[in-house]
């Protein structure tokens, strides 16, 4: 990809504000104009105090880059980190209305379009879940014969914590090449009703070997997105596993 | 345009100006593209080229015999953290082209390492004492998740211009974009002038 001009600072607006679990807020901002994006982009947030303090972050697009031809808006996924500058803003401070600078769209190399027909895997850690979201959705979206094997292992805190839920259940349900495995890391127990198989613990070695095995094949392509140390840790599993170093992509959220 | 609500943390002032957009971390942030590169330092060698000739080659012993050079320094990484007063140890590009016995060539260089990541940077700024292989860190041998056992040092650029796991430089007349430089990433990346992204 070649971005030959510059990627100028816009002005977006806050149009709704989302409680989506007890750490994360949805946020969807309004563009000034049409800005296609690729899924598993980001753009960077820039505020400005009043004295002139200016603090920047990066956040990830969690939604479709459609409806086609091009978005005017897009969705974050913001989690309230303890003691967080941008975050804590975020959570505490905006309101639908408020004007935010943003600029994107950002990164190239974590992107992944359903063209690519070869199956693929997703490893989500918490937040981590925002680039992959645009990714299944874009995914879900594609006006496309058979939908691109995906396979997505999701990591979170406990059931709670577990960011579009509703949604993710609904494709593995509704859609044969698509699966879920979630692995609840602080859960005593699994949430009662028909859903998705849970595992207890977090993501190792074993669990993602049997993962998968939902796939005919090894995927051509994986996506790990998180905290540094979950990401790190996932890419060893997958190294341990005998999966190709360059066909895994990763994303790392913070420390 | 101002933030109404937004004040900003109250935090230490930083020992000197950290450049525009960034903020001070005390941690030590990982930020790779891929998983984190197995590097065998008996197998591992690193090689100088300029143009399509290789003018030297050095295995982990090679470089640990030649002069060592300990750098003081503050590092800035585009994801907007920076960090003060890092120690590393290790071998300056200019010790490596004086053991090659050649001058140090004008025009630009690609460093390449494992794994497939690359990033270019003007000669000019890995030579002069501004570019270093380092295999020390703090006093302790450089961990994996940040580039071990050697990589690229450059800290007057962002940090993605110091490549991790480095095996190569290629000098050459014409610049060429890296890795994340064709994908819109500047093609000098100086935090002072925040040039984060093509035409910053
Ligand atoms: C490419 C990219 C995409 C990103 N996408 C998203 C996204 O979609 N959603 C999202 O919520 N965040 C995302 N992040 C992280 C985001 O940019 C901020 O780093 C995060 O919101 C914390 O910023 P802050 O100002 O609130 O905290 P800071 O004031 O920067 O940090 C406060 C303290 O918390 C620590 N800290 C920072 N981040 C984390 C973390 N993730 N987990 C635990 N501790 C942390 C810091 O080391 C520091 O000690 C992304 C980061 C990158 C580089």
């Amino acid at each position: 990809m070649s971005q030959v001009s510059t990627i100028d600072w816009q002005i977006a607006t806050v149009r709704s504000i989302h409680v989506e679990s007890p750490r994360v807020k949805l946020f969807t901002l309004e563009l000034p104009a049409e800005t296609p994006f690729r899924a598993g982009q980001h753009f960077d947030v820039r505020l400005t105090a009043s004295d002139g303090y200016q603090a920047q972050r990066s956040y990830s697009v969690s939604s479709s880059p459609e409806p086609a031809p091009n978005p005017t808006s897009i969705e974050f996924a913001v989690e309230l980190i303890a003691d967080g500058e941008v975050s804590s803003y975020f959570h505490e401070a905006v309101e639908v209305g408020d004007q935010i600078e943003i600029r994107g769209p950002i990164g190239g190399h974590f992107t992944w379009s359903p063209i690519a027909a070869k199956p693929v895997m997703m490893i989500a850690g918490g937040s981590g879940i925002a680039p992959i979201m645009s990714m299944i959705r874009h995914r879900s979206n594609a006006d496309v014969i058979k939908k691109t094997p995906m396979l997505l292992m999701f990591s979170a805190r406990t059931e709670a914590d577990m960011l579009f839920a509703a949604e993710l259940e609904s494709i593995a349900v509704n859609d044969p090449d698509f699966h879920l495995i979630v692995a609840l890391t602080r859960s005593e127990e699994v949430a009662s009703g028909n859903r998705p198989f849970r595992h207890l613990r977090r993501i190792d070695g074993p669990m993602i070997e049997s993962a998968l095995s939902n796939l005919a094949t090894h995927p051509s392509r994986s996506y790990i997105c998180g905290g540094s140390s979950f990401v790190e840790a996932m890419a060893n599993h997958l190294l341990d596993l005998g999966i190709p170093n360059n066909s895994i992509r990763t994303e790392r959220f913070g420390p | 345009m101002i933030n109404n609500k937004f004040f900003g943390r109250k935090r230490a002032e930083p020992a000197r100006p950290i450049p525009p957009g960034q903020y001070l971390e005390d941690g030590f942030p990982v930020l790779s593209a891929g998983p984190t590169q197995r590097v065998d330092k008996a197998t591992w060698n690193f090689s100088i080229e300029i143009g399509d000739d290789t003018v030297g080659t050095w295995t982990w012993d090679a470089l640990n015999a030649l002069p060592q050079t300990d750098l003081h320094t503050d590092l800035h990484c585009v994801t907007k953290w920076s960090k003060q007063d890092t120690d590393w140890r290790g071998v300056t590009i200019d010790a490596l082209l004086a053991d090659a016995g050649v001058q140090p060539p004008a025009g630009f260089v690609m460093a390449s390492s494992d794994g497939g990541y690359t990033t270019n940077v003007p000669s000019a700024d890995v030579i002069d004492g501004k570019g270093l292989l380092v295999h020390t860190y703090d006093g302790e041998p450089l961990e994996a998740e940040h580039g071990g056992p050697v990589r690229l040092l450059i800290p007057h650029l962002y940090l993605w211009k110091s490549a991790k796991w480095i095996r190569s430089l290629k000098f050459m007349d014409k610049d060429e974009p890296g890795f994340w430089e064709r994908y819109g990433y500047h093609m000098y990346g100086d935090p002072w002038r925040e040039q984060r992204y093509t035409n910053d």
